[in-house]
């Protein structure tokens, strides 16, 4: 999205103590890249604090590590595998 | 023992028009303008399904007839639908698409503010987990009417267009009909007479912000989404949604 | 199998001695199973080489949504309404991820799709295929995404720390995709009708031989996959991802009570491994060429979508501009 500016997004999980670096996307500003990083990478969890911050605005060392953390989205049951009843001759799946 | 009264037909007016308007989202799938809004646009169809769902449960339980939520969403006639006219539009261009979801959010938040203090206790449930929801689905929906109104001139033309079009649908989100004055005065809805006032308000503001006037009052166009007098796409919409169960009305699926 | 078109640009893997300094060091890195990040310096082959592979796993995703956004109006229950939007918004996230992924290599989102819309990158090409029946969603998330899965979890481990990243997030959000795809078949086969059955078993004859092109060619011959492996781009052969899926798919297929179009399948005891006919692999080139049931339509959707919604994205632009001088005051 070359007119969209692309975005890093920065998640702090509800028991979390810091904000983590997640990936990113492209939105025309701020504002929409929050909502956007809401739906995207937070599916909502509740008590979540997202920083987005332009990809150009972030200076990193060459020998950088960021770790995403990735917050399963409690509320909506139908996307845990545990919610499938599967008979158990079906093994792993 | 059936209780088809007002309250039922409340819980049925706002389910279908979730469920509606629902199905107009799914419609939108791999066609949306940009990827990110795929995502956003199908979160706001999921918690839409899922109100959807506690509404008309909460209906089948009243009329008790051995039907569930699957059977009123998948069984009923048009005839019989009780959503809001303007949601069974069709999604049009992303202007109307996104006009018709604000418009429709405005209503949503502003009756669900009312219900989460209704006597009913399961009403009050319902809807304070929904207003969460629809209060994120508001912000989304506002924010895009102002981007587009006040945008390019494209785009303002679009949403003027928009606006234009959909307005003769919204005459039932500026009045209260039988049913809303019935759940008012039975306190299920309390607060609920200023309903109109409240909606107008919040379209008003955010026209403003989008450089878009508000057009005079709506008249009726001797159509009720309430009594299931519904335009002709509602039909259509059954149609393709309902398939599988008519067609295979003994599977389970 | 993302792979397809990839062009490494090499002709051998090349021997450490021939490596230059930096290779040297790069490689090394590679083997001692350290990831390589954006800002390191790596070969161009590589950083090519990358591009057009998550790109195109990218692009998969996004073209993915379509044979499923195919039912999802007439998905026939609530729940099942539920779970199908879910996957397929799942999968748009998915896209977006690996889109992510890809630009840390420096490469441009609108360019790669454009790159796409034309044809001149490919996605996975079961997804040219058309679903004809609502079984197609229980096929397409058992089998489709099941194939997928076991390319996947190997490719956590790839060498590129985006790319892998990005894998450990899809592969956690995956599993329920295939579960969700199978519950919905052994439904039908315990609970159905008649009808319903022969929709499942006639839904896995058109699916079956399509699912097994995933893993695409048997790559014995080629300089590209080579390199791709000593790159740890690519950690297993085709065929071994191929056998890997048809071992842990047939006693699924058992369960199911359902059969998949292929008289030669037969279990050998001797390796433990369920060996099968042989792929017409006609089909796929050709499928890969454009000459697959859906690959207009696909294509075309995409291309509508992005095409029409460049409005949309300008007015965003627009206004974001008008915003920012009096936010500056």
């Amino acid at each position: 999205m070359s007119q969209w500016t692309l975005f890093e997004v920065f998640v702090r999980s509800k028991h979390g103590l810091n904000h983590k670096h997640v990936g990113s996307l492209h939105a025309a500003d701020a504002e929409m890249a929050i909502e956007n990083a809401r739906d995207l990478y937070t599916r909502r969890s509740e008590g979540v604090s997202i920083w987005v911050v332009p990809s150009d605005a972030i200076t990193a060392t060459t020998s950088d590590e960021k770790a995403p953390l990735f917050d399963p989205s409690d509320d909506k049951v139908y996307r845990h595998a545990s919610f499938y009843e599967l008979p158990d001759e079906v093994g792993h799946m | 023992m059936s209780k088809y009264d007002q309250l039922t037909e409340l819980l049925l007016h706002l389910g279908d028009s979730a469920i509606v308007q629902a199905q107009r989202l799914c419609e939108l799938c791999g066609h949306a303008p940009a990827l990110e809004e795929e995502v956003a646009l199908m979160n706001v169809g999921l918690d839409l399904v899922g109100q959807a769902r506690n509404w008309l449960e909460y209906a089948a339980e009243r009329i008790d007839d051995g039907r569930d939520a699957d059977a009123l969403v998948y069984r009923r006639d048009e005839l019989a639908y009780r959503n809001l006219l303007l949601v069974e539009q069709p999604n049009g261009d992303f202007a109307v698409t996104m006009c018709k979801q604000f418009l429709y959010d405005a209503w949503h938040y502003e009756i669900l503010n009312s219900l989460i203090h209704s006597s009913d206790e399961r009403v009050a449930g319902i809807a304070a987990k929904s207003l969460k929801e629809v209060t994120y689905h508001l912000k989304r929906s506002a924010d895009w009417v102002v981007r587009m109104g006040d945008g390019t001139d494209e785009s303002h033309q679009r949403m003027v267009k928009a606006v234009d079009h959909l307005w003769r649908y919204v005459f039932e989100l500026a009045q209260l009909d039988e049913t809303k004055q019935s759940v008012i005065e039975q306190g299920i809805l309390p607060g609920g007479e200023d309903l109109p006032e409240r909606w107008l308000a919040m379209v008003t503001q955010v026209f403003e912000r989008a450089t878009l006037g508000v057009p005079a009052p709506a008249p009726s166009i001797y159509l009720n989404g309430q009594k299931g007098l519904h335009s002709e796409c509602l039909g259509i919409l059954l149609a393709e949604m309902q398939f599988l169960q008519r067609a295979y009305p003994d599977a389970s699926w | 199998m993302y792979a397809q078109m990839v062009e490494t640009g090499v002709k051998a893997v090349k021997d450490k001695e021939q490596m230059s300094a930096e290779e040297r060091a790069f490689q090394e890195k590679i083997d001692a199973e350290i990831k390589i990040e954006p800002k390191n310096w790596m070969p161009s082959a590589y950083r090519k080489t990358l591009i057009r592979q998550i790109s195109q796993h990218a692009h998969s995703e996004i073209v993915g949504m379509l044979p499923e956004g195919n039912w999802v109006t007439r998905a026939p229950t609530l729940k099942r309404k539920l779970q199908l939007m879910a996957k397929i918004q799942d999968e748009a996230g998915h896209g977006l991820y690996l889109y992510s992924a890809m630009e840390t290599l420096g490469a441009d989102r609108d360019e790669e799709v454009q790159k796409m819309h034309e044809g001149r990158a490919k996605y996975s090409s079961i997804f040219n295929y058309p679903t004809l029946s609502w079984a197609d969603m229980g096929t397409i998330g058992w089998l489709v995404d099941g194939a997928a899965i076991v390319n996947q979890v190997v490719l956590q481990r790839t060498s590129y720390g985006p790319y892998s990243r990005a894998m450990i997030r899809i592969c956690k959000e995956e599993s329920f995709h295939q579960r969700q795809g199978y519950e919905i078949l052994l439904h039908m086969m315990r609970e159905g009708t008649d009808a319903q059955k022969a929709m499942v078993q006639e839904s896995i004859n058109r699916f079956w031989w399509p699912v097994l092109m995933m893993f695409g060619p048997s790559d014995a011959d080629s300089p590209n996959s080579a390199q791709s492996m000593a790159w740890k781009i690519k950690r297993h052969s085709n065929d071994d991802l191929r056998q890997r899926f048809v071992d842990q798919t047939i006693p699924q297929l058992q369960i199911l009570g359902c059969t998949v179009p292929d008289p030669d399948l037969k279990f050998n005891e001797e390796s433990g491994h369920w060996e099968f006919g042989e792929i017409d692999w006609t089909e796929f080139y050709e499928v890969l060429k454009g000459n697959g049931p859906c690959n207009q339509e696909r294509i075309n959707t995409r291309k509508s979508a992005i095409d029409n919604g460049a409005w949309v994205r300008e007015a965003a632009v627009a206004h974001a501009n008008k915003k920012k001088p009096r936010s500056a005051a």
